[in-house]
């Protein structure tokens, strides 16, 4: 056997790709692929021996598993782990394993063929540098193969190498293996894939698996291990336009990190970048890290990082980062060429979630077009994406979002799309449609002329958002303006936001489905904000139902932000009844009202809990004004002014 | 654009050269090593666990793997472990493994959660040893499950430590038993991960699914994290995997330090489980217990 793994590099199964010595191989990810039973898993076990790479032992257990089920040795068994695997030979799930060709560590991603498990081959291969497309020589080319060779086109794999197996039961015949080689280079040629080698091999036998046998003397291409050996490991995309796509902004101490991992392009402090959608500009001020913080120097794509920036701007998760001069389009409607996993097929209209790396929107289908099953041969269009079908959608989204076509920038011009909360099916953005911000506003706010202190010295409190929530007749608005009034009597400068006062006016714009209800709490938070940072207290009275949307407004008000929820319980709610909306509701003349049935969800933290059936106004608000003060929002008298600048 | 307006002056070829310049030198960031990769993939699960889950816990076995789990926790988090570290105790641990909890515990600033398994008489007898003991240590994580009402479990399994965890998903969805249906897993690819488990089930985040045992070695060297010693060779052994006391063995073994246990890494053909009673008993006694809700 010509063993490919010279002496000073044996082949382990846990090859270390950092040597003790310091040297570093390219890693190189390839799965293999390929119609049901066209021998992907004797494939692996084969390449696996012939490099050494088995574990001791692990030969005489495949001998004995195999012969307890009365089968000849049976190579897939190394990798179908599972007993359903194995007592059915075939490959249910996805798999991994590593060996070493003579310059790459390989890690081997072993996908199932059989249509009913597309989406753990889908799994399988979105890991993948490289494929290997496998072809059984007598059955040719079958629908799966095709499938997959679409698919690899999907999931932005562009490596691919075919290899023509069991060539041992065409008799080696090189007129079989040109006919095949001809049918795929054709079909893979129109997906705009071209293969890197296509190889006669016998998997189980070993021919053109590490070595060039006699039985295959005509073939003068590479063999498998050869083909593996000249795969290029996937590079971070550095030279592309800077895309940070925000995970989550932490507030552990006194700093605000804003951390997410770096698709593209690269970022260093002092760098000015826009946040997309919203186009609001900013520089970063510092890049955190730990140990050591901050770190100094140019971060490249593929970095986790964290970042501080130089004014306090609202980020959210599924903002995007970038330079301002290559910002990412903000939309509402993309296109997108996408494959579908789920059991109901995807129809014109029907609603989804979409999601762009941390960014997720609400999304309705407005059209579909070219959906086909890239297994058939003649291609017949549908109305429906089908499962394990593809096609080509157009969506229209609930949020603006940022996104790029994935022909500029792989990373950022995906998508996946949920039902249900489970995965459903995914791909490529083609087109955006860019929204009215064509360009970066450059929305630098104006700081006011005052200070915080001089205007906390005046009013003796700081600035804040009271936020009330609770059902319909809790006593929210009441109680508000109790607040408002005392407030205003020691002195203070308090301002009254009352979700239906802004809905007559700012807010008219907006009903009561679950988007405009989310943004009425938006804009809410938004105005209550600003006035809180020019040291007025905001008082919020909304009932505001969703703890999505409370929780979206505590993050743009940040530490401001006093949760008071207003407990009082239902049947007192609905036996006050002051604008008649639960009896209107009752008799079915009121929808989308929160209260009679289970939408109102409970704040789990909020600053404080005030049940109205049980104490006065004077003691509620009593209990409010304490409060705040506990809280630092108001300065007890004999508080040293000087303490709080 | 930017850059070069800021810049744009009376001379106004010079300047632009000037600015080309700078651009081109500091547009090279460091390159990744292999180590970086790893580290950088660890920390955008860790971060994506905690933005989407509600409730999670790390699930701190003591051993490298989840030691070197905390380190990229702590990474992920700026210095801190903004969720509780649960040890489902079997109460057979080596005692060098109890010190090490106990003053890293407190080192780490760790909220440590220690929760009991469940008297092994209660657990079916017909059994072999170690999957007995392996299905108490599944009966004691249930139990913990219930008491806080986790809805995610971070655990430091990897895919080549074993042929069913290579199977495993990165969010990997629990039944309401705590159990694992192996024919159902859901599409996971891009990065982009099933993180809505049903009412009362759970999910398990596989952060270190990516990495190898020799990997974990050469972080643990470059981050200076501090292991048990039970690791390295006393008298010609050492562990390379550490379970129960009862049913785990050393293997023969010279090496004093991680350099050189990473030499020996390169040239073992030596499962790194095989010191481990539990995978060996049949021919998927590890795939029942996995099922069952096992790591």
């Amino acid at each position: 056997m010509n063993m490919i793994v010279t002496p000073a590099s044996p082949a382990t199964p846990n090859g270390a790709t950092s040597m003790p010595n310091g040297t570093t191989r390219p890693q190189v990810r390839i799965v293999i692929v390929g119609h049901v039973d066209h021998g992907k898993s004797t494939l692996v076990g084969r390449l696996l021996h012939e490099t050494g790479s088995l574990p001791d032992g692990k030969l005489e257990m495949l001998k004995a598993v195999s012969a307890r089920r009365g089968m000849p040795f049976e190579w897939s068994f190394l990798l179908d782990a599972l007993q359903t695997e194995r007592d059915q030979g075939i490959t249910i799930d996805t798999t991994q394993i590593r060996f070493r060709t003579n310059s790459r560590d390989i890690v081997l991603i072993d996908a199932p063929g059989h249509a009913e498990f597309l989406r753990n081959m889908i799994t399988g291969a979105s890991q993948a540098d490289g494929a290997v497309l496998i072809i059984d020589a007598l059955e040719g080319v079958r629908d799966q193969t095709r499938r997959h060779g679409y698919l690899l086109h999907l999931l932005g794999v562009k490596q691919v190498a075919v290899v023509v197996n069991k060539m041992d039961r065409v008799d080696f015949s090189d007129l079989r293996f040109k006919e095949i080689s001809d049918e795929i280079s054709a079909h893979l040629n129109g997906l705009g894939v071209t293969p890197a080698a296509i190889i006669p091999i016998s998997a189980r036998d070993g021919d053109g698996v590490a070595d060039r046998t006699d039985r295959i003397g005509w073939y003068k291409g590479p063999t498998v291990v050869e083909a593996l050996d000249r795969l290029e490991p996937a590079r971070p995309l550095e030279a592309l336009a800077l895309r940070l796509p925000v995970q989550a902004i932490y507030k552990f101490d006194d700093r605000r990190i804003v951390a997410g991992r770096i698709e593209s392009g690269s970022l260093v402090a002092g760098d000015e970048i826009v946040i997309m959608p919203a186009g609001k500009i900013a520089k970063i001020k510092t890049v955190e890290s730990w140990p050591v913080t901050p770190v100094a120097g140019r971060q490249g794509a593929g970095r986790s990082v964290g970042i501080t920036l130089d004014r306090e701007l609202f980020i959210e998760r599924g903002d995007i980062i970038a330079h301002a001069d290559t910002a990412p389009r903000e939309t509402r409607r993309l296109r997108a060429r996408i494959f579908w996993l789920h059991d109901k097929p995807l129809a014109k209209g029907d609603q989804l979630l979409v999601r762009c790396g941390p960014k997720e929107s609400r999304a309705t289908v407005v059209a579909i077009e070219k959906a086909v099953d890239p297994g058939e041969l003649e291609s017949r269009e549908n109305k429906a994406i089908g499962r394990n079908h593809v096609g080509e959608i157009d969506i229209s989204l609930s949020n603006p979002i940022a996104a790029d076509p994935y022909t500029e920038n792989p990373r950022t011009g995906r998508l996946v799309i949920e039902v249900s909360g489970r995965i459903a099916g995914g791909g490529l953005v083609l087109s955006v449609d860019a929204g009215q911000r064509a360009v970066p506003v450059d929305i630098v706010p104006v700081e006011s002329a005052l200070r915080p202190d001089e205007r906390s010295a005046r009013y003796q409190h700081n600035g804040a958002v009271v936020w009330l929530t609770g059902l319909p007749a809790s006593g929210k608005s009441t109680l508000a303006k109790a607040l408002e009034r005392r407030l205003f009597t020691n002195g203070g400068s308090p301002i009254l936001l009352d979700g239906d006062t802004l809905r007559a006016g700012l807010n008219s714009d907006l009903g009561f489905s679950a988007a405009d209800r989310s943004e009425n709490i938006r804009r809410l938070a938004e105005v209550a904000t600003h006035l809180a940072r020019n040291g007025h207290i905001a008082i919020v009275a909304a009932v505001s139902p969703a703890r999505e949307d409370r929780a979206t407004a505590r993050r743009i008000a940040d530490a401001a932000f006093r949760e008071i929820h207003v407990a009082t319980p239902a049947e007192i709610c609905e036996e006050r009844d002051p604008k008649g909306h639960y009896k209107k509701a009752r008799a079915g003349t009121l929808t989308s009202f929160t209260g009679i049935g289970n939408d109102y969800e409970r704040p789990e933290a909020a600053e404080l809990v005030i049940d109205t059936s049980t104490r006065t106004v004077a003691e509620a608000a009593d209990e409010i004004e304490q409060m705040l003060k506990t809280t630092g929002v108001l300065f007890d008298e004999l508080v040293d002014l000087a303490a709080n600048i | 654009m930017h850059l070069l307006r800021t810049d744009s002056g009376a001379d106004g070829r010079d300047s632009q050269t000037l600015v080309s310049e700078q651009i081109s030198v500091a547009l090279t960031a460091p390159s990744m090593d292999h180590l970086d990769q790893l580290e950088a993939q660890s920390i955008y699960i860790f971060r994506e666990a905690f933005a989407r889950l509600k409730k999670i816990a790390l699930l701190w076995s003591l051993g490298k793997d989840s030691n070197v789990m905390i380190w990229l926790a702590r990474k992920a988090f700026f210095g801190r472990l903004p969720f509780p570290a649960l040890h489902v105790d079997t109460g057979k641990k080596f005692p060098e493994m109890y010190r090490f909890r106990d003053h890293y515990g407190k080192e780490w600033e760790l909220d440590l959660r220690v929760e009991p398994c469940p008297p092994i008489d209660a657990v079916d007898p017909t059994l072999p040893p170690a999957a007995r003991s392996a299905a108490r240590k599944t009966e004691g994580l249930k139990m913990a499950l219930g008491k806080y009402g986790f809805d995610g479990l971070i655990a430091g399994i990897r895919r080549d430590e074993e042929a069913t965890r290579a199977k495993e998903r990165v969010f990997s969805p629990r039944g309401l038993e705590g159990n694992w249906d192996v024919r159902d897993q859901p599409p996971e690819f891009w990065d982009h991960f099933n993180a809505s488990p049903p009412q009362g089930a759970h999910l398990r985040i596989h952060p270190i699914l990516h990495w190898t045992e020799a990997d974990i070695w050469a972080y643990t060297k470059r981050e200076n994290i501090p292991i048990i010693p039970l690791y390295l060779s006393q008298k010609g052994k050492r562990y390379r995997s550490l379970g129960d006391q009862d049913i785990t063995n050393p293997v023969a073994s010279t090496a004093t330090n991680i350099d050189e246990i990473l030499i020996e890494l390169e040239q073992t053909k030596v499962p790194e489980r095989a010191g481990r009673a539990l995978d060996h008993e049949t021919e998927d006694a590890f795939e029942r217990l996995r099922v069952a809700g096992y790591l």
